[in-house]
C-alpha cells in the first residue's frame, strides 16, 4: 500500500519535519517552565495541532496517491463549506450551492485521470458559466451579482487553487523531469507554512511599520521582508533535496511562495475584516478554522505549480 | 435489538453525517444534562435539530432521550411511526385534543416521572429557517408541574440552511450548537417565559451568524 514514489529524500524530509515538531514542544515546555508568569495555553495548542495535522498529511502523502488526491478534495470541502457558511448567502441559492459542492469531486476527478486541459478550465469557465444558469432556473433576481460572484469566488480560492497542490503530485515524468510529486507538494506546503511562521516571529521581534495597516494591523515591513528572505534562503536549501530545481529557479520559487504566501494571507484577512469575525471557524484548535491554515496556499499553489509546469512541461 | 438499532443510527450514521458532512460548532458542552429527570429546549428549523441534540448526549443516555414532536405528523404513516418510535425515540403528542381539557401534555408528564430526557421544542412545529420565532408557553406548563427538573436551553444555529422544512437535498453548513446554563420554574408562567427568551437571546449573541435571505 505505501507509495512507492516517496523516495529517501522525501523520507528525511520527513523526518526534519518531525525534529522541528520536537524542538517547537521541547521549546514551549521549557517557556513554561521557565517563564511560568505568561499565559502558553494558545502556543501550546497551537503545536499541538500541529502535530496532528502533520501526521495527517504524513499519512495522506505516504499512503497511496489516491489517498492524497481524497485528502485534497476534502481539504477544499472542509475550507469552501466553512467559506459559505461565514459569508452571506441567499435562502434561494442552496441548491446552487449544492452544485458548486459536486464541483470538487469532479475538479479531483480530472487531477486523477491527468486530464490537464479540463483541470485547468473546469472552473474557470464550465462552472463559471454553468452556476449563473442553475441561478436563473430558480429566477431570483436580488442581490444576483452578489451571490454568483462570492460562490464563484470561492469555488476558484478553495477548490481551483488548492487543487494545484493535488496536481503536482500526478505530473508525468518526462526527460528533464523526473521529480516524485511528493516532494514538490513537501517543498511546496512546508515553504508556506514555515513561511506564515516565520513572517509572524520576525514581526514580533523587529516590527514596527505596518505593511497593510488597513487591513491586518499586525503585519509589519519587519516581518514579511524577514520572512521572503528566510524562506528564500530554506527553498534555496532545501531545493536540491525535493525538486530538480536549479539555484536561480530555486530563489525564484522561494520569492514565488513567501511573497505570494503574505497576499493570500493578506486577501483572506480583508474577507474577515468585511465580514468581521476574527477566525473563519474553530476546527483546528489553536489556529482557528481550516481557512485560517490554508489561506496562504490559495496563492501559493497555483503560482508554485504553473512556475513547475512552465519550466519542465 | 431496538437499542442497538437506535444506537448505530445515532453514534454511526448521525455522527457522520452531522461531523463530516455538516460540521458543528458546539459551545459548552459540559452543561448538557448528564442525566435525567431533564428537559432540553431548543429552537426549531430542521429535521436534523432533534437528530444533532441526540448524537450530542453521552452514549449511556441515549434509550432514555426522547424528542416530543407531534402525534398527526410521525404516526401518519406506519413506516414512519415505525422509525419515530422505535429509533428516534420520539414522543409523539397531540397538538390539538381530541376532547375539551384533554391535557395534551401528559404523556411528558409520565416521562419526566420516568426519569427521562425530554427534547421540547416549545415553537411547535419547524418554523421559518433560521429565524426564532415566539416560543409557545407549553415548555411553562411543563415546568411548572415538575419545578425541580432542569431546563437546558439550546441555540441551534446553521440547521435550517442545511436542511429546511420542505427541502429533501442536505447542503452542507457548518452549524452552531449553542448550550446555556440550566434554569428552573421561576414560579409564575410570565417571569419564567421571559426567563427562557432572555436565555435564548443571549445564547444568539453570542454567535456571529451571517445572514440567509
Amino acid at each position: 500500500m505505501i507509495n512507492t514514489s516517496i523516495d529517501n529524500n522525501v523520507f528525511y524530509s520527513l523526518v526534519g519535519l518531525y525534529l522541528i515538531l520536537a524542538i517547537s514542544s521541547l521549546i514551549t515546555a521549557a517557556l513554561k517552565k521557565y517563564k511560568p508568569n505568561k499565559d502558553y495555553a494558545e502556543l501550546i495548542q497551537r503545536v499541538n495541532s500541529w502535530w496532528i495535522m502533520v501526521t495527517i498529511f504524513t499519512l495522506a502523502m505516504v499512503l497511496s496517491r489516491s489517498i492524497s488526491l481524497i485528502f485534497f478534495g476534502f481539504i477544499s470541502f472542509l475550507a469552501l463549506k466553512e467559506y459559505l457558511s461565514m459569508i452571506p448567502t441567499r435562502r434561494a441559492d442552496r441548491r446552487v450551492l449544492f452544485w458548486a459542492y459536486l464541483a470538487i469531486p469532479l475538479q479531483y476527478y480530472w487531477v486523477s485521470q491527468q486530464w490537464y486541459g479540463m483541470f485547468i478550465i473546469f472552473i474557470p469557465v464550465y462552472i463559471f458559466l454553468l452556476l449563473p444558469l442553475r441561478m436563473i432556473t430558480i429566477g431570483e433576481t436580488k442581490n444576483f451579482l452578489q451571490a454568483a460572484g462570492t460562490i464563484h469566488w470561492g469555488l476558484m480560492m478553495l477548490v481551483f487553487s488548492l487543487s494545484h497542490i493535488a496536481y503536482l503530485l500526478v505530473l508525468p515524468a518526462t526527460d528533464t523531469f523526473q521529480q516524485s510529486g511528493v516532494g514538490l507538494v513537501l517543498f511546496l506546503v512546508f515553504l508556506t507554512q514555515f513561511n506564515d511562521v516565520s513572517q509572524y516571529i520576525w514581526g514580533k521581534i523587529f516590527g514596527k511599520r505596518k505593511i497593510v495597516p488597513k487591513v491586518s494591523p499586525n503585519k509589519t515591513w519587519a516581518g514579511f521582508v524577514g520572512g521572503v528572505l528566510t524562506t528564500t534562503i530554506l527553498a534555496v536549501a532545501l531545493s536540491g533535496f525535493l525538486t530538480p530545481l536549479s539555484l536561480e529557479m530555486a530563489i525564484i520559487a522561494g520569492l514565488i511562495i513567501s511573497i505570494g504566501g503574505f497576499i493570500g494571507d493578506v486577501t483572506l484577512s480583508a474577507i474577515k475584516r468585511d465580514i468581521g469575525v476574527k477566525d473563519t471557524g474553530r476546527l483546528i484548535p489553536g489556529h482557528g478554522g481550516m481557512l485560517d491554515r490554508i489561506d496562504s496556499l490559495t496563492y501559493t499553489a497555483p503560482l508554485f505549480f504553473h512556475f513547475i509546469y512552465y519550466l519542465y512541461f | 435489538m431496538n437499542r442497538l438499532l437506535r444506537f448505530i443510527f445515532y453514534r454511526v450514521i448521525v455522527r457522520f453525517i452531522v461531523s463530516i458532512v455538516l460540521g458543528l460548532n458546539v459551545r459548552h458542552r459540559e452543561k448538557l444534562p448528564k442525566q435525567g429527570p431533564a428537559i432540553i429546549v431548543a429552537n426549531h428549523n430542521s429535521h436534523l435539530d432533534t437528530l444533532v441534540l441526540m448524537s450530542l448526549l453521552p452514549a449511556q443516555l441515549l434509550p432514555n432521550v426522547q424528542p416530543v414532536a407531534a402525534m398527526d405528523y410521525f404516526l401518519s404513516h406506519p413506516v414512519l411511526a415505525w422509525f419515530a418510535v422505535k429509533i428516534i425515540g420520539v414522543l409523539p403528542i397531540k397538538r390539538k385534543p381530541a376532547v375539551r381539557g384533554d391535557n395534551p401534555l401528559l404523556p411528558c408528564y409520565d416521562a419526566l416521572s420516568d426519569r427521562r430526557v425530554l427534547i421540547f421544542f416549545p415553537e411547535g412545529s419547524r418554523g421559518k429557517p433560521e429565524i426564532l420565532s415566539n416560543f409557545k408557553s407549553g415548555l411553562a406548563r411543563l415546568s411548572e408541574q415538575f419545578p425541580d427538573v432542569p431546563i437546558t436551553p439550546i441555540l441551534l444555529h446553521g440547521l435550517g440552511k442545511s436542511l429546511p422544512k420542505g427541502e429533501a437535498i442536505l447542503v452542507p453548513f457548518f452549524c452552531d450548537v449553542f448550550i446555556g446554563d440550566q434554569f428552573y420554574w421561576t414560579g409564575d408562567k410570565k417571569s419564567f417565559m421571559q426567563k427562557f427568551e432572555q436565555q435564548m437571546t443571549q445564547l444568539a449573541s453570542e454567535g456571529q451568524f451571517s445572514t440567509w435571505e
